[in-house]
């Protein structure tokens, strides 16, 4: 490892088996913030309902270093049960979903149902002056259509950040 | 396994005795009132009134570092519990294993603003190893044994549960603990035994060394007894000098000659070049602690570094190390020694010789000499004429200390030759920890001799603790090494702030032996060296609880010193060195802890 590769800053996608007790999402986003963490995406449901799991899926930023710290925090909290750089532990698929509400008229309205075609986007709702998309896929696919919609009335977007989860026939 | 019906109260109390507890420190208040009344009805469960909930903490770590137990508290809501926080994140920093229980207002009120609500598991979920909120009385038990394991096992620390009015009043389901105190935990699983293919990796670097060091912390103390003891006889058995931090002191003997000192920013030479100039470290139990490495650039930069920790994010998180061995250490230790002996290793004897001499020749600078004097006392001759004369007495002694320069000067002249016989705050350097943490070791320790080395400044952020000691019949020895200063504040004013002793100075000091007797206590002063054996045996002798004001030199500093922001080798030997000196931090890397 070099000096360089040292400080260079990776992306991460960690998924964080939990125990859904109350308090636990505190724990864990109190981690990162006072730690001097970065989180960019957080999501966050129960996943087992016998069992009461949650799945936290973190996508963060940082050295190796840092990277390895906060798993290694993450993994300290005690409801945590699990934790897995979905990054490094092998190969992953991810996905996430974006609302976008658009508002214009007549050749943007047009320009703005084109593209969504392209993006595989569904219209949810829609006014005589607005639609509402439903866009899926890689969070780079969601930022290009939300980029892509921007000239042509952008209003509003909700988005649920990152969930993924491991390729192949193992679970967490 | 057994269950029966009873009251929140009831079974706090039988959880409690389940686990093996014998003594809280505590204070009532509002919500508590059932628990207290159940408290009264019972025998087997003592209860030391503190004066105020932060020395109850304090107590609860003396109690638990002095005899490798749980430590208990138990507080009222709102303000009883908001006061523990700072003894919460002190055992948090040093892995001190603790209950905290609190008070919590009834259920129906929690979220409005009720009288005495504080959302103590909020406040406090960064600084305990973990806590619990209570909502259902029939989970009180399993909670109370989950904390208990959880605070003792692992890397210890503190753990919080928050207890509303109600559950206290609520009839439930009581399970007891099982044959073991142990629980099966859901999630909560620390790892203990290490991996036998690093330990392997380990011995060959050992054995292979030129320059190796041990390098031990807190968590030998931590693991108990027989990890102290494993630890001294690997040392022994290798011949490889051993330096420890300040939480490490008494894991390995320190009047050995292969023990080199404690290391750090306050450490002695001999420590302190050895990390720097080693080629195998071997880190312990420690965690690479800046008032360990200094500047991280500059530390021990040619050395492989081994690290035994049973807190895997203490691995690779200030300093990056070649062969990192997750486990407890008395496991770790264990292996070690059995895999050395089966290999019949050695460290190269010449090398090893050729490692000595170079460390008698840094060991010859006396790093910890001072000048001694006729009129005035020197603080580290009080120190040495404290530990000579306690030796004198026989008994089995503890010291605790609170936070400066009194503190320093204590690691360095006091000797430790058995664990957990050492009780000063590390990590979050608390001033007011060390008076009520005596309390809680002699409450331990009802026969010992208890010693508190205090500052005048830190004795009065916890003196009130002075009429807990006498309600108990607790003959703490307090010594306040007396410098009329907030002398470690003063020290860094006078080498990286042009001597400009700002707000530093305490003028207005009450007179600390008219204090002691007005609580029925026994007060003493020195001030002349001379005065100095009589007033210490006089302490000893005596059945009460003490304070002995030792009226010490103002402007005596502590050497050596490694400014921060420095390396190891830019250590500064005494006075003249600093004034000579280049490397002298910088002020805006010089933060004063
Ligand atoms: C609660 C708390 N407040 C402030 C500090 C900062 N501080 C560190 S040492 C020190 C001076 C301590 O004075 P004293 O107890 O008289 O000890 P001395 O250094 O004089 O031996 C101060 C204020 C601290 N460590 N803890
Ligand atoms: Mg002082």
């Amino acid at each position: 490892m070099t000096n360089k590769d040292k400080d260079d800053i990776l992306r991460h996608t960690i998924s964080v088996l939990v125990d859904n007790e109350s308090g636990v999402l505190a724990r864990v986003i109190g981690l990162f913030s006072g730690r001097g963490y970065n989180i960019e995406s957080l999501t966050v449901a129960e996943t087992d309902h016998v069992e009461n799991l949650s799945k936290i899926t973190i996508v963060t930023t940082g050295t190796r270093q840092v990277i390895e710290q906060i798993k290694a925090q993450l993994d300290r909290l005690v409801p945590v049960r699990r934790v897995v750089d979905l990054t490094i532990d092998g190969p992953s698929v991810e996905r996430e979903m974006a609302l976008v509400k658009v508002a214009g008229e007549g050749e943007h309205r047009v320009e703005a149902l084109r593209i969504a075609d392209i993006f595989r986007a569904r219209v949810i709702d829609s006014s005589n002056s607005s639609f509402v998309f439903e866009v899926f896929g890689k969070a780079g696919k969601v930022d290009a259509f939300i980029k892509l919609m921007e000239p042509l009335g952008l209003v509003d977007v909700s988005r649920t950040g990152v969930v993924a989860i491991s390729r192949g026939a193992t679970g967490l | 396994m057994s269950t029966k019906e009873m009251t929140g109260s009831e079974i706090i109390i039988q959880a409690l005795k389940d686990q093996g507890v014998d003594v809280m420190f505590g204070l009532p208040g509002g919500v508590l009132l059932p628990l207290y009344d159940a408290l009264f009805k019972q025998n087997g469960l003592r209860h030391i009134l503190v004066k105020h909930e932060q020395a109850a903490v304090h107590a609860a770590e003396g109690y638990a570092r002095s005899t490798g137990e749980v430590g208990t508290v138990l507080v009222t809501s709102g303000p009883g519990a908001t006061n523990t926080v700072t003894g919460l994140v002190d055992a948090m920093m040093d892995s001190v294993p603790l209950v905290c229980l609190t008070g919590q207002v009834p259920s129906s009120l929690i979220g409005n603003d009720a009288f005495q609500e504080a959302d103590i598991t909020g406040i406090t979920r960064g600084c305990t190893k973990h806590n619990y909120l209570v909502k259902d009385v029939n989970d009180l038990g399993r909670i109370l044994h989950e904390a208990y394991y959880v605070a003792r096992t692992g890397r210890p620390g503190p753990v919080l549960v928050d207890i509303p009015k109600d559950i206290l009043l609520a009839t439930g389901t009581y399970t007891t603990p099982g044959k073991t105190t142990a629980v099966e935990h859901k999630s909560y699983k620390p790892q203990v035994k290490g991996d036998t293919a690093s330990i392997k990796q380990a011995i060959e670097l050992i054995r292979n060394a030129k320059r190796p060091l041990f390098y031990g912390g807190g968590g030998i103390v931590n693991s108990g007894d027989a990890a102290c003891t494993l630890f001294s006889q690997f040392v022994k058995m290798t011949g490889i000098p051993c330096s420890l931090t300040l939480m490490g002191l008494g894991a390995f003997p320190g009047s050995d000659n292969q023990f080199l000192g404690m290391m750090g920013m306050h450490g002695t030479y001999e420590a302190n070049m050895a990390m720097h100039d080693c080629d195998v470290m071997i880190n312990i139990g420690a965690r690479f602690d800046d008032r360990v490495t200094g500047a991280l650039d500059k530390f021990s930069p040619d050395s492989k570094k081994i690290h035994i920790d049973i807190d895997p994010s203490s691995i690779n998180k200030n300093v990056v190390v070649d062969v990192p061995i997750i486990g407890d250490v008395a496991h770790v230790l264990e292996e070690m020694i059995k895999y050395w002996k089966a290999d019949q290793a050695q460290v190269n004897a010449k090398e090893l010789e050729k490692w000595w001499k170079q460390i008698a020749d840094w060991r010859s600078k006396d790093s910890l000499k001072y000048i001694q004097s006729n009129k005035v006392i020197k603080p580290q001759y009080a120190l040495e004429r404290i530990r000579d004369l306690a030796l004198e007495t026989g008994k089995d002694t503890f010291y605790t200390t609170e936070v400066g320069q009194h503190q320093m000067w204590a690691a360095q002249h006091l000797c430790f030759e058995k664990p957990k016989r050492w009780m000063t705050s590390g990590g979050l350097g608390t001033m007011g920890y060390g008076f009520p943490s005596a309390m809680g070791v002699q409450v331990a320790h009802p026969d010992a001799l208890v010693v508190a080395i205090a500052g005048d400044g830190s004795f009065q952020m916890n003196l009130q603790e002075l009429a807990t000691l006498m309600s108990y019949r607790l003959p703490v020895k307090c010594f306040i090494l007396n410098n009329m200063f907030l002398g470690m504040v003063r020290q860094w004013q006078e080498m990286f702030h042009g001597e400009r002793y700002s707000e530093s100075v305490i003028e207005d000091q009450p007179d600390f032996v008219k204090l002691a007797e007005a609580y029925g206590a026994l007060g003493l002063r020195a001030t002349t060296p001379g005065e100095l054996d009589g007033v210490i045996k006089q302490a000893f002798d005596s059945h009460l609880p003490t304070i002995i004001d030792i009226r010490t030199d103002p402007e005596e500093n502590v050497f050596p010193m490694i400014p921060s922001g420095a390396a190891h080798n830019e250590i500064i030997l005494g006075p003249e060195d600093s004034k000579n000196s280049e490397s002298g931090g910088s002020v805006e890397s010089g933060v004063l802890v």
